[in-house]
Order: structure tokens, then C-alpha cells, then sequence
């Protein structure tokens, strides 16, 4: 099975990707091996500011684990004492040891090994990722964290995740990838299975914060079974080389529930295309994606959406808003909406792109707040980050983060 | 409080305040009626200082101070405030953002407060504006006026749009923001086209305006009574037409 699989992976190892620019992997170093650490706070400063920017709390106070990997290597790995028997939480290549059947059920099974030439390099050049599996019944109250810090300029980072929530299971998983100050090019590729047991509930919150020349090649694929719901997040503050991702969830499950939501920003010279892909299968199966992207400088960025319904019975909607600042920048909305052999189903879209109006920043200027505060107004709450749907506690926490990272970026 | 001097404005290349001269001493309330299209929303617009309104001639000088080049969020801060007839949606940003803003420093219990009192708690955590039914609307702008606790307040059409229900809040309402106390009122101009909030607010003098200019003033039920009688044509030659400047007549 694993030869088959590797014989497909080589077989695609340069197959170019069907959106966003082609990237000569060759290009990008291997980075060196590093230590383990027994405590977040035992980092180098740059690196716990920098993982502070993606969401991570360093003192895990408020968190039911961590999964920390800084370049190749997996330096810590922590489930809270509560949380123990409730949750898993470690490295892939661990698991995959531990727990030889995982490959046989979840390994490249949401994800196409041969999707393209990242995911083919993926599975050629294997370096680590991590592990979550929320146990039967649990309802994990906290957050669970993952950090993938890439610490060398000019290198690459690829990992692979695998998320299982069993069957009655709850949990809330926030990832954030970042880098260095002193990296400002390298290439991250992430690949990351998703698979939702009956009942279960996952949501997934993933921060990127990159630098100008750096490229990112996410692949996401989600399985959700009977009544099952899931939530994907995406949070991109700051400018990337291009990011080119466009995660599916695939919703078997009678009555599953899919939520796709990103905030985008498009900051110097980004190339960002990020899309949302959902597919309906089971009976009473419902989707909605929410797009939210602000294009600066020479940013383009390409909102996709696809929505398919194979079963009648099901339903999706598509809600894609982008705002233009910038004479030089490019925004565009491509939804797509596939009734396919399903003509009980309703899809539907909106997709909109215009400037910031100036009868909101009038309206709001003539309660006193000067220009640059009310269009401040408008653009925060444009890119709200109430619609990820998280609970108070992390919407304050992202919303502190966004405002923090967006204060450095602009 | 506020003095308007041979105002002048245009919108679009388009003259639409002819001449316009009116003083509103601390504490009075005056009632601004006239026809469709004759300037009313535009006065207001231009008091606050809506970009788009350019003062051609004239002056706007609010509380001693010559305000006809300050951007309409300095004239905001300096105690003007305004509600609007057709306040604009702006999604995204919640009711209570606007009012934690204005409230920031004072008070921010405060809106809690203002907010129970108009109905609106519910509508704190809603994009402002968005979807709001008319009385909605109006309630939201009184409650953010309640919140910026202006000197001089501008009302265009406050009883446009609302209900049988609504209009006793709202004109109870606005009497509250007119008269918080004897000794220390703000001033007031209301635009009405059909007087129906004369019946709840009380206003000490009534202007018609008609094609840009002001053309009467008076007791405001006065003025109303004779434009119900005769429209709005004869208000420049009816009985109760005063000169500029005679002395108020207060209404009781």
C-alpha cells in the first residue's frame, strides 16, 4: 500500500498545481535538526513573539495541549493533566508507529497523494506534522495548540497533519504557522486530513503570518460522517510571496454541517488564492463559506468557492466580499455552484467587490471619529471576526491578534 | 449658539441654499418647514458639513467659532450632532462599536442604559443600521445622539417612517435630548414636513423654506396651521408672516 502510494507520489513529483504560481522546490533548503524544549516559555524571544502572533499562549493556561514544531523538528508536545485519556496529541511519524493502522485509514485518504507536485513532495520527503485524535464522547473545553515555525531563511517546512474527532467528540484546534524575523523567503507545505466522526464537532482556526517572499501550499481535505460539524477558519494578516490553497470538505454524513470562513488581507506584492470547496452527500447536508478580503498595494488576490450538491436535499450558500483599495492591486470573486445529478438541492452565492462606501465613513465621521478611524471602523468590522464562530474567550484573543499583527503590517 | 450669515451652497454644480441667514440662541429649538426639495436636509447637511455640500458664500460660526472650512468630524466634537432622515447601513460594525467610541470617555454603562430605555439592547450586537424597520432606525439614531450628548442637535424628518407605537418614544425621546434640564439645554433644529412631532417636542420658533431661502418664521403651530390652510405657495405672502428677526413668539 505504501509502495503504491509512493509510487503515485512520484509519479507527480512535478506535477505543476492547478491555481497559483509554479514554485521550483529545489530551490529551498533542508533546515538542520533542532533541540527539544520542556516549556514554550524556554524559547528564543523572537520565536515565542512570533508564535504569540499566531495564537499560541505560551503559558498553555487557557489551553488543553500544544503540538510545537520549529522547522523539521518536533521540539514539544504537551496534553494538560485534565486532559489526559480525553485527547492525543503528538507527532505523525510517532503515531504512525504507534498506531500502524492509521495509514491504512486516514493517511492521504482525504487528501489525493497525487494532487500535485507539494503533496507529492510531501509524501517523498516526509518531516513530521502532528497527530490529533479526540477520543469518543469528549468534549474538550479548552483550545488545543500547533505551532509550525520555520526559523531558517530560505528553507522549507512540509508537514503532515492528520485530525480525527471521534464519534460525540467536541474540540477547538487553533493552528498558527509562522516564521522568524530573519526569514524572509522559504516554502511551507501543509498537508492536513480531517476526519469527523458521527456527531462530532471540530473547529479549526488556522493563522498565517509570512513574509513578502515566502510561498505557502496548504492541502486540506475534510470527511465528515453523520451529524457532524465542522469549521474551518483561515486568517491570513499579513503579505506572503502567494498562498495558494483551496480546502474541500467532503460532507457524506446525513445532516453534516461545513463552515468555511477567511479573512484575508492583501498586503504588498501578495499573490493569494485561497478557495473553499464543498462537496454534499448526505441527505440533509448543509455548507456555507464566507469570504472576507481587503486588497492593498499590488496584492491580487482570487476568492474562489465551489459548492456541490450530489444529493437532493442539501444545501449551500457562498458569501464572498472583497474590498479594493489599491490602484495596483487585483481582486477577484470566482464562485461556482454545481448541482450535479441533484435537483432538490440549493446552492446559492454572493459575491461582491466595491470600495468602502463614502456615505458609511460620513455617517460615522459625523459621530466624531476622524477618517482614518471610521474607515478603521468599517474595515475591522468588515473582516469580523465574529463570523469564525468561536467561542467568546478566542474570538477576544484573535481579535487582540488581528489587531496587533495588523497595526505592524500596515 | 449658532449663527448662519448669507449662507450659500451648491451640491453637484447645483445651487440649492440661496441666501440663507439664521441665529439659534443657547437653548431654543427651532422648527424647519418647507416643501420637498426646498433645502431643508440640505441646511442640516451643511451645518454638519457634509463634504459634498459646498458653502459657495456665507459663514457657519457655531458657538463663537467661524466653523464653515472644519471637517464635519471636528464640528462632530465640537458638540453638533445629527440625525439623520435615511441613515446609511454599514455592515460589520455593531451598534455598540459606534457607542463605545462616543462613550469612551465617559460613561460606558451608560449605553446599556440608553439602550434599555429605546428598546435597543437586543440591537447593540447588530451591524448598525442593517436591517433595522423605521422606527428601528430612528431609535438608533437617537440613542447614538444620546451617546455623543450634543450642544446643538439637528433633526431631519425624525417622524419619517415610524409608527403609531414608535412616535411617542421617539418624540419623548427627543425631548429628553432638547430639555435634559432647565438651566443647561442644547439647541435644536428640527426638519419636519408634516409637524407631527410639534405634538410631542416643544419648539420656540418655526422658519419655511422654500427654493433656498427663508422665506417666514413664527410660532411654529401658527406657521404649520396656515400651511395646512393655504400649502406651502402662499408662505410669503400669508398673514402671520414676520419679518427676520421680530421677536420670538414662544409656544406653550
Amino acid at each position: 500500500m505504501q509502495d503504491k502510494t509512493q509510487d503515485r507520489a512520484e509519479e507527480s513529483k512535478d506535477k505543476i498545481a492547478a491555481f497559483g504560481p509554479d514554485i521550483d522546490i529545489s530551490k529551498f533548503q533542508n533546515p538542520e535538526e533542532r533541540e527539544s524544549i520542556k516549556s514554550l516559555l524556554d524559547l528564543p524571544e523572537e520565536l515565542m513573539r512570533a508564535a504569540e502572533g499566531v495564537g499560541v499562549e505560551l503559558k498553555e493556561e487557557a489551553r488543553a495541549g500544544t503540538f510545537f514544531q520549529l522547522d523539521h523538528s518536533v521540539i514539544y508536545q504537551k496534553i494538560r493533566d485534565s486532559y489526559q485519556g480525553q485527547v492525543e496529541i503528538m507527532s505523525i511519524t510517532e503515531a504512525l508507529e504507534k498506531y500502524p493502522e492509521i495509514r491504512k485509514k486516514y493517511y492521504w485518504k482525504a487528501v489525493s497523494v497525487d494532487k500535485d507536485k507539494y503533496t507529492a513532495y510531501a509524501e517523498l520527503h516526509p518531516m513530521h506534522g502532528y497527530f490529533i485524535r479526540v477520543l469518543k464522547g469528549n468534549k474538550v473545553g479548552h483550545p488545543i495548540q500547533s505551532c509550525l515555525l520555520l526559523q531558517e531563511n530560505a528553507t522549507l517546512q512540509n508537514v503532515h497533519n492528520i485530525i480525527i474527532v471521534e464519534e460525540g467528540a467536541e474540540a477547538q484546534i487553533i493552528t498558527g504557522c509562522s516564521i522568524a524575523p530573519k526569514v524572509k523567503a522559504g516554502l511551507h507545505i501543509g498537508i492536513s486530513e480531517f476526519y469527523l466522526e458521527k456527531n462530532s464537532n471540530l473547529t479549526f482556526t488556522m493563522i498565517h503570518n509570512w513574509a513578502e517572499e515566502f510561498h505557502v501550499r496548504p492541502r486540506s481535505a475534510a470527511i465528515l460522517e453523520d451529524g457532524a460539524v465542522f469549521t474551518s477558519n483561515y486568517i491570513l494578516p499579513k503579505a506572503a510571496r502567494s498562498i495558494q490553497m483551496f480546502p474541500s470538505a467532503l460532507l457524506k454524513g446525513r445532516d453534516s454541517v461545513a463552515n468555511f470562513n477567511s479573512l484575508l488581507w492583501g498586503l504588498g506584492d501578495s499573490y493569494i488564492d485561497v478557495g473553499s470547496n464543498i462537496i454534499l452527500e448526505g441527505d440533509g447536508s448543509r455548507g456555507q463559506a464566507r469570504m472576507r478580503s481587503i486588497c492593498y498595494d499590488r496584492a491580487q488576490i482570487y476568492a474562489r468557492g465551489i459548492l456541490e450538491a450530489r444529493h437532493n436535499n442539501t444545501r449551500a450558500h457562498l458569501d464572498c466580499r472583497g474590498i479594493l483599495f489599491s490602484e495596483q492591486g487585483r481582486s477577484l470573486a470566482i464562485p461556482e455552484l454545481i448541482a450535479n445529478k441533484a435537483p432538490g438541492s440549493t446552492l446559492s452565492h454572493e459575491a461582491a467587490i466595491g470600495p468602502i462606501n463614502e456615505e458609511e465613513i460620513h455617517y460615522l465621521m459625523s459621530r466624531g471619529l476622524s477618517r482614518e478611524a471610521a474607515i478603521a471602523m468599517i474595515v475591522k468590522g468588515f473582516e469580523d471576526v465574529s463570523i469564525l464562530g468561536l467561542p467568546a474567550e478566542l474570538e477576544s484573543y484573535i481579535s487582540h491578534i488581528m489587531e496587533m499583527t495588523q497595526k505592524e503590517a500596515l | 449658539m449658532l449663527k448662519i450669515k448669507d449662507l450659500f451652497v451648491e451640491i453637484a454644480g447645483k445651487q440649492i441654499i440661496k441666501g440663507v441667514n439664521l441665529n439659534i440662541e443657547k437653548g431654543s429649538t427651532c422648527v424647519l418647514m418647507g416643501p420637498n426639495a426646498s433645502g431643508k436636509t440640505s441646511l442640516l447637511m451643511t451645518i454638519i458639513g457634509m463634504p459634498q455640500y459646498k458653502i459657495t458664500r456665507g459663514k457657519i460660526i457655531f458657538q463663537g467659532k467661524d466653523i464653515t472650512q472644519l471637517p464635519l468630524n471636528e464640528r462632530a466634537k465640537m458638540g453638533i450632532g445629527i440625525m439623520f432622515q435615511k441613515p446609511p447601513q454599514v455592515r460589520g460594525v455593531k451598534l455598540r462599536k459606534i457607542c463605545d467610541a462616543l462613550l469612551s470617555s465617559r460613561q460606558t454603562k451608560k449605553s446599556e442604559e440608553f439602550a434599555r430605555d429605546l428598546d435597543l439592547t437586543e440591537h447593540l450586537e447588530r451591524d448598525l443600521n442593517y436591517g433595522f424597520s423605521g422606527g428601528e432606525l430612528k431609535r438608533s439614531e437617537l440613542f447614538q445622539l444620546l451617546c455623543q450628548n450634543p450642544n446643538l442637535l439637528l433633526l431631519d424628518e425624525p417622524e419619517s417612517g415610524v409608527d403609531l407605537d414608535n412616535i411617542a418614544l421617539v418624540g419623548r425621546t427627543i425631548n429628553e435630548l432638547l430639555h435634559p434640564d432647565k438651566n443647561n439645554s442644547p439647541s435644536g433644529i428640527i426638519v419636519t414636513h408634516t409637524g407631527y412631532i410639534l405634538q410631542y417636542v416643544e419648539a420656540d420658533i418655526g422658519y419655511v423654506l422654500l427654493n433656498g431661502k427663508i422665506i417666514c418664521e413664527g410660532n411654529p403651530l401658527d406657521l404649520f396651521k396656515g400651511i395646512k390652510k393655504h400649502g406651502y405657495e402662499r408662505c410669503g405672502e400669508c398673514k402671520i408672516k414676520h419679518k427676520i428677526g421680530q421677536k420670538r413668539a414662544k409656544t406653550k
